[in-house]
């Protein structure tokens, strides 16, 4: 038998995907522990996260992890978005996403009746998870510069109310963001095989 | 959130690591740091033993100090920092450094005398009395720790500017570092030095600079964190050899803008 070209399945997730994604799973995973120490040296509610779970050792450690990750955060996350506006993928995966459409895998999703039957295609929840994310993590980035720089951003600065309150938002949008994985994380056990398609491709 | 809360959680965020700090020697500060930054994850996430974290503290150094570099691209000598009413000033002012308020150094005024030194053409001492011949301002910024909390207050004194020119500075040479009364030390790139709200603080709040905000001048920069302005400052150098600092040597990204 004779393999053309068009026989060969391209995979669900291209490589330029699955290592942007990976990538940036360790970075978010040091910006978050070492954020958590860093959190610690002046809380801003009343209450700390457990030493245990944070990076650094101590404030200046967590500093230094931070401010090495954001490198890779923020230079993996500018890939990742060229690509996928150049290649087209943001458009096809994500779009269209109509709140009937939404409503109607949510309310599948909650039945338990969601059909991951395709999963080159995104259903709605998962589009709008997706794009929320992607969101967060802009927020995130330009809080975290607000935070690091704040009189060299005024213009940043002022949009998000000053500084004490970037130190809200930035904390939120960590917390939106740990929310997110969570359910992503639980997601991906209830459906392995996205897990594999992640790594493999396939 | 109450000001006092705030206050009580800062000193308590950070005492522990500075109480340990203070209570070891030189080279066992240089271990702890070490341990430190090894302990509570890093060998968790990658699976390295000891000795191989050492490499990964070496790189997160050589990070901090390309993140200097970018800070020092970042930094526009003519942005300032935002200026505030009289009715934002935190009150009461928090202290803030690696020793109890009570145990701030006592400075005499009348036999102070600061010390000059370096690339300068004057290298005669200072005493304090000679600095109210010099130009005066005053400004109402905020003060960013590195530990993440803020606060407004109002300083007064000569613009730092002014006062290298006065000493006939090397305004080429990269670094002016202080030596303090408390045994403090750090140092800033030049450019933030000839900042235009860069000053050295002889006043706060309209009164000559009490003891707990650092009795007989500090150097402040609103474009700085606050670790990077030094309290009771007994002696400023012009160099450009690279002079690090009490919290830039424990790991405390050097050049620390804001």
């Amino acid at each position: 038998m004779e393999a053309h070209a068009t026989d060969v399945v391209p995979p669900i997730h291209p490589r330029w995907l699955r290592v942007t994604h990976w990538l940036n799973a360790l970075a978010v995973v040091i910006m978050v522990m070492s954020g958590w120490r860093i959190y610690n040296a002046s809380p801003l509610f009343d209450f700390r996260f457990t030493d245990s779970i944070t990076l650094g050792g101590w404030l200046a450690g967590a500093l230094q992890w931070h401010f090495a990750a954001m490198w890779l955060l923020a230079v993996n996350g500018m890939v990742y978005l060229l690509l996928n506006l150049g290649s087209g993928r943001l458009l096809n995966r994500f779009f269209p996403l109509t709140p009937r459409a939404l409503f109607a895998d949510l309310l599948d999703a909650l039945r338990g009746r969601l059909s991951h039957a395709n999963p080159r295609r995104y259903n709605a929840v998962q589009r709008v998870a997706y794009l929320f994310v992607m969101i967060d993590s802009a927020l995130l980035v330009i809080s975290g510069l607000v935070l690091w720089k704040s009189v060299q951003f005024p213009l940043l600065r002022e949009l998000l109310g000053g500084y004490e309150a970037a130190r809200r938002v930035h904390f939120f949008a960590m917390a939106a963001l740990v929310a997110f994985v969570t359910v992503h994380l639980t997601m991906v056990a209830s459906v392995p095989r996205t897990l594999l398609a992640m790594v493999r491709g396939y | 959130m109450s000001r006092q809360g705030q206050r009580y959680k800062l000193v308590d965020g950070d005492s522990v690591v500075k109480e340990a700090l203070r209570g070891l020697e030189q080279p066992s500060r240089r271990l702890f740091l070490r341990r430190s930054l090894t302990l509570g994850g890093l060998s968790l996430l990658t699976g390295c033993s000891i000795t191989d974290s050492k490499s990964a503290e070496a790189a997160l150094m050589k990070i901090s100090r390309f993140n200097d570099t970018v800070q020092a691209w970042l930094f526009d000598p003519n942005r300032l920092a935002p200026t505030y009413p009289e009715s934002m000033i935190t009150r009461p002012f928090p202290f803030n450094a690696f020793y109890a308020e009570d145990e701030a150094p006592e400075v005499d005024a009348d036999s102070f005398r600061l010390e000059v030194t370096g690339r300068v053409a004057d290298r005669r001492a200072w005493s304090l009395a000679e600095f109210s011949a010099l130009p005066q301002t005053d400004q109402i910024t905020r003060h960013i720790c590195v530990e993440g909390w803020s606060a407004i207050g109002r300083w007064g004194g000569v613009p730092f500017a002014v006062f290298l020119r006065r000493v006939g500075a090397d305004l080429n040479a990269k670094y002016v570092g202080f030596k303090c009364a408390d045994d403090y030390y750090t140092s800033i790139d030049m450019a933030t030095a000839l900042h235009p709200q860069t000053l050295l603080a002889l006043s706060y709040d309209g009164q000559p600079l009490p003891r707990r905000y650092g009795f007989p001048m500090k150097l402040r920069m609103p474009t700085k964190l606050g670790y990077k302005n030094p309290k009771h400052i007994q002696a400023i150098f012009v160099t450009n050899t690279y002079p690090g600092g009490y919290w830039e040597d424990r790991g405390y990204n050097w050049f620390g803008g804001s």
